[in-house]
């Protein structure tokens, strides 16, 4: 190339730019493979995780997550900055690695890129990197001057990270700078000799170029030599920096994506590899140090970008209870850098709960999702604090006020201790036995349809009134059906998610024995936890469905007519976690009520997919968190919010969250929940009068 | 230190509806669970947490039957290191008396620096402990809420005495204690861990091999003997304040102080 050297020819001194570089190139490459090789320590000596399995579904997904960046801009700012630096760093990729070469290589041009496709591609990384340099300036911008809450670092968690993160952000800035300058200075000496070059419009080149126009060509080669070696500087130590703080995902991330867990609603398996059946040889269970996780787990660790979008959507988060998403991840890539040194031997360890992590934060999720929902690169939370629990409970540490549920789920199979004989007592109520009869069905009496009841609307009182509307709604679809009654146990959804494998695998066994046995065809149920652990948690049982896919079926094709709605009355539709986020089913529920004539519904602003958990359900109920106000007392205060004055939901535990969340509110008489079965059931056009 | 803790197995008071039978003498028991009496599971967590401090192993004895060993292997799986059954028909209908012989006897086939009970049994009536104290003689104290092992041989223990306050005693060893429920927070026992040890022998001792006095020990020898259950009428039903908040607040504050609650 005339007019300037190739950086590979530049004199540092009596130093030939070729030997510095190379010097450079060798010396940051070996201590980026020594730090990622130190970092992957800790995975070799990691659980195992089967995350191998359908390669083209795992490739959809880092297309859509990694490449096509699909989460972002639900936080619309935040989200358009890392799309634009992302496809910047991606255009940039090739030129960095060519302008590398060029330090070792005399006028290296990469292979593809001569002529006019190169001239393009330079256009546009002048375009690239003058975005990205933009980019940082508002980033670093938005850190120091208005900094959004979700950065914040609450004092319990230890120091914040802005410094950090500037910092970060300036390396990458002044990556960028020195680029475009060490191009624009070898363009201001060309055009010297009469070679013609063209930058982008306003890139940076472009501006730096034009500040150069009139600089002296021995000053030109100085800047050219010294932007050089400030990008090849910038280069190396950001490479080597990344690993040790939240930049590391620009490595991490594409394998995070990647090995992604795939089937929502479900739970890890106790130990990978090992069939449930031969979980006695399992000598502990659960993650009690911090090598219980599993390889993916730690790799979940490294990649956490520390946005803040987990717990900035964390319903335990925001009502105070001693538990963020974003500190679990965090706190453990503390742990993982301080255990697992650049040198010297990795530290022993030591139980994670009691040092890093407390009981309440481990005890505090409800496992609704919303933090998975909305993680950019996928990171999991629930298999991680459900492995936390069977620690704990195989260590015999559970909270008082959970043990004797779990116990009473032992010895009677429901968390209250009722009498199994009682659990079709709900039936039983005479005027609704006169006019709707349910079977018990077993291996004698079979029937097509289950209705898979589940404890809390068998034995609680107020519950029992959606498992009446939900057979009136069964019998009027034209449904055989029946329920196990004394022979049904709980689902043990809770018992799984809280960590009591053995005593959910018993339950489970004792249900699918009983559904086996009884020979029905599909099972229908109204609680959206039973539902997610039929389908997911139990094997080989016929087709599940909610009522509320039944009922929206049923309005569709008229099996159900819904008259008018008299009495006024604005509606909200609230999402159960398990019927929403772990189960995608968002529409049905608010056509049926779009169906009703008359009927007025406001969208709460979490909503579908950011629906906010009203507390959790199953044995959530009973636990004694530590917290400032009540999930359900936010929730009902954002229905009120959004102008309504009935919350509908499809959920037993959402109507008493929420059903004790408007007493203590404070909005009894001005606000009322009801199940969407229960509202059916109310507005369904009676047999009689629809053949009159 | 050799602990030995005495454990019952009774009608879980939480998992069942208790109603008289027909004839008014006994309560229903054909759909009643069973589980270890509360207090002695508090027992057995002391027991375990004072080994962890100072070394040791904790046994755990029931009399009783067949059925009952389920108690004993709850306990072995919390960590008690045995279990023990003490299981013969002379047994059968012993009074509180005829209980403390039987563990008086199998006592002294073995070499234990700490006995513990639970404070009373959800179906009994609170005299075990000091009976077997008494015939053991040695020294007894009970309702105790702390256990502190000194050095001299001795422990120091707190006792619960009437309206919150407690009574800190030296007590010689060995001696028995009986323990308050809250004493400790007992660990959870899952079904993994029973079934675990779920086939390890549980060794069943009976009469001849404890040598208990004949004359204290079965239904023949009980001075003390059930007649009759009383189980009281239900009562008016909860009293509803129903005004505002504050009004509520005023009330509640009236009545509790009414009621002494408040000093």
């Amino acid at each position: 190339m005339e007019g300037m050297q190739s950086p590979a020819d530049v004199m540092f001194g009596l130093v030939p730019g070729r030997l510095v570089f190379l010097l450079l190139h060798v010396l940051g490459v070996t201590c980026f493979a020594y730090i990622v090789a130190r970092r992957l320590t800790p995975l070799v000596h990691a659980q195992k995780d089967l995350r191998w399995d359908r390669p083209w579904v795992r490739c959809g997904k880092v297309l859509k997550f990694w490449l096509g960046q699909w989460r972002h801009p639900r936080y619309p700012l935040a989200g358009t900055i890392h799309i634009l630096v992302f496809s910047g760093f991606l255009l940039l990729a090739t030129r960095a690695f060519s302008v590398l070469i060029e330090g070792v290589a005399n006028g290296f041009v990469m292979p593809g890129l001569s002529g006019q496709t190169g001239h393009i591609y330079n256009i546009i990384t002048d375009c690239a990197s003058t975005v990205v340099f933009a980019c940082m300036v508002v980033a670093i911008v938005r850190r120091l001057v208005f900094r959004p809450a979700r950065y914040e670092v609450p004092a319990r968690y230890g120091k914040g990270h802005k410094a950090d993160a500037v910092f970060l952000l300036a390396l990458i800035a002044i990556l960028m700078v020195a680029d475009s300058l060490f191009e624009a200075a070898r363009a201001a000496a060309q055009t010297r000799t009469g070679l013609p070059e063209h930058f982008a419009l306003f890139s940076l080149p472009w501006l730096f170029s034009a500040g150069l126009a009139s600089t002296s060509l021995v000053t030109l080669s100085k800047i050219y030599g010294a932007a050089y070696l400030l990008h090849e500087l910038t280069f190396y130590f950001l490479l080597c920096y990344r690993p040790f703080g939240i930049q590391f995902h620009v490595e991490t991330s594409l394998f995070t994506v990647f090995f992604a867990k795939l089937d929502r609603g479900t739970v890890k398996p106790v130990r990978w590899g090992i069939a449930e059946d031969k979980l006695e040889q399992v000598k502990s269970f659960g993650v009690k140090t911090f090598e219980d996780f599993t390889w993916k787990h730690m790799l979940d660790f490294y990649s956490c970008a520390d946005c803040g979008r987990c717990s900035d959507n964390c319903p335990a988060n925001a009502v105070g209870r001693p538990l963020s998403p974003r500190f679990l991840t965090n706190k453990a890539r503390e742990y993982a850098f301080q255990h697992y040194p650049m040198f010297g031997r990795p530290g022993n360890g030591k139980a994670l709960v009691g040092e890093l992590y407390s009981e309440d934060e481990v005890w505090s999720c409800t496992t609704c999702g919303a933090c998975e929902e909305e993680c950019p690169l996928l990171v999991e939370y629930i298999d991680k604090v459900v492995e936390l629990r069977r620690g704990l409970i195989d260590d015999g540490n559970v909270p008082q006020s959970l043990q004797k549920p779990l116990k009473a789920l032992e010895s009677r199979g429901n968390p209250y201790g009722k009498l199994e004989k009682k659990k079709a007592d709900w039936t039983t109520v005479r005027e609704f036995q006169e006019n709707c009869k349910v079977r018990i069905v077993d291996a004698k009496n079979g029937a097509d349809t289950l209705y898979f009841v589940d404890s809390i609307t068998s034995f609680d009182d107020r519950m029992q009134s959606i498992g009446r509307a939900t057979a009136r709604i069964l019998k009027r679809t034209g449904s055989n059906f029946g329920i196990l009654g004394a022979a049904e146990r709980d689902s043990g959804h809770e018992v799984r998610r809280f960590g009591e494998e053995t005593l959910f695998q018993a339950l489970r066994e004792h249900n699918s024995d009983a559904i086996k046995a009884s020979g029905v065809k599909r099972i229908v149920t109204s609680d959206p936890h039973a539902y997610n652990a039929l389908k997911h948690d139990y094997k080989g049982m016929p087709p599940v469905e909610h009522i509320s896919e039944v009922i929206a079926q049923a309005v569709k094709s008229g099996k159900i007519q819904l008259q008018p709605i008299t009495n006024g009355g604005v509606y909200t539709y609230h999402d159960p976690c398990y019927l929403g986020r772990h189960n995608q089913i968002y529409d049905g529920p608010r056509e049926v009520l779009d169906a009703i004539p008359g009927l007025k519904r406001v969208e709460m602003s979490r909503c579908r997919d950011r629906s906010f958990c009203c507390g959790g359900g199953g044995l959530m109920l009973f636990y004694e968190p530590k917290e400032d106000e009540r999930m359900g007392v936010k929730r009902v205060q954002m229905a009120a919010e959004a102008g309504a004055n009935v919350i509908v939901t499809a959920c037993p535990f959402c109507m008493t969250n929420i059903e004790d969340a408007i007493k203590v509110a404070g909005l009894e008489g001005k606000m009322t929940a009801i199940d969407l079965a229960e509202l059916v059931d109310r507005q369904m056009v009676s047999e009689s009068s629809r053949q009159a | 230190m050799e602990i030995l803790v005495c454990a019952r197995r009774v009608p879980d008071t939480s998992e069942n509806e208790i109603h008289l039978n027909d004839a008014g003498n006994d309560i229903e028991r054909d759909d009643l669970v069973y589980s270890i009496n509360e207090a002695d599971n508090y027992a057995v967590e002391e027991a375990l947490q004072i080994v962890s401090r100072v070394g040791g192993s904790v046994s755990v004895v029931t009399v009783g039957s067949e059925e009952d060993e389920e108690i004993l292997r709850r306990e072995m799986a919390m960590g008690a290191s045995h279990g023990v059954l003490l299981s013969d028909d002379a047994f059968a209908g012993s009074d509180g008396r005829g209980i403390a012989a039987v563990l008086k006897a199998f006592v002294q086939k073995g070499h234990y620096d700490l006995i513990l009970t639970g404070v009373q049994a959800e179906d009994g009536g609170a005299q075990v402990g000091g009976m077997l104290a008494a015939m053991l003689d040695y020294p007894f104290a009970s309702l105790v809420t702390a256990i502190e092992v000194r050095d001299n041989g001795k422990l120091k223990v707190s006792r619960e005495i009437e309206g919150g306050n407690k009574e800190i005693s030296e007590i010689d060893l060995p001696c028995v204690l009986s323990i308050q429920t809250g004493i400790n927070e007992p660990r959870y026992v899952g079904m993994r861990g029973i079934r675990q040890v779920a086939s390890v022998p549980i060794p069943k001792f009976g009469s001849a091999d404890l040598g208990a006095d004949a004359g204290l020990v079965g239904e023949a020898s009980a001075k003390v003997k059930r007649v009759d259950y009383f189980v009281p009428a239900l009562g008016k039903g909860a009293e509803i304040l129903q005004g505002s908040r504050e009004e509520n607040i005023a009330k509640l504050i009236e009545l509790v102080a009414a009621k002494g609650g408040l000093n």
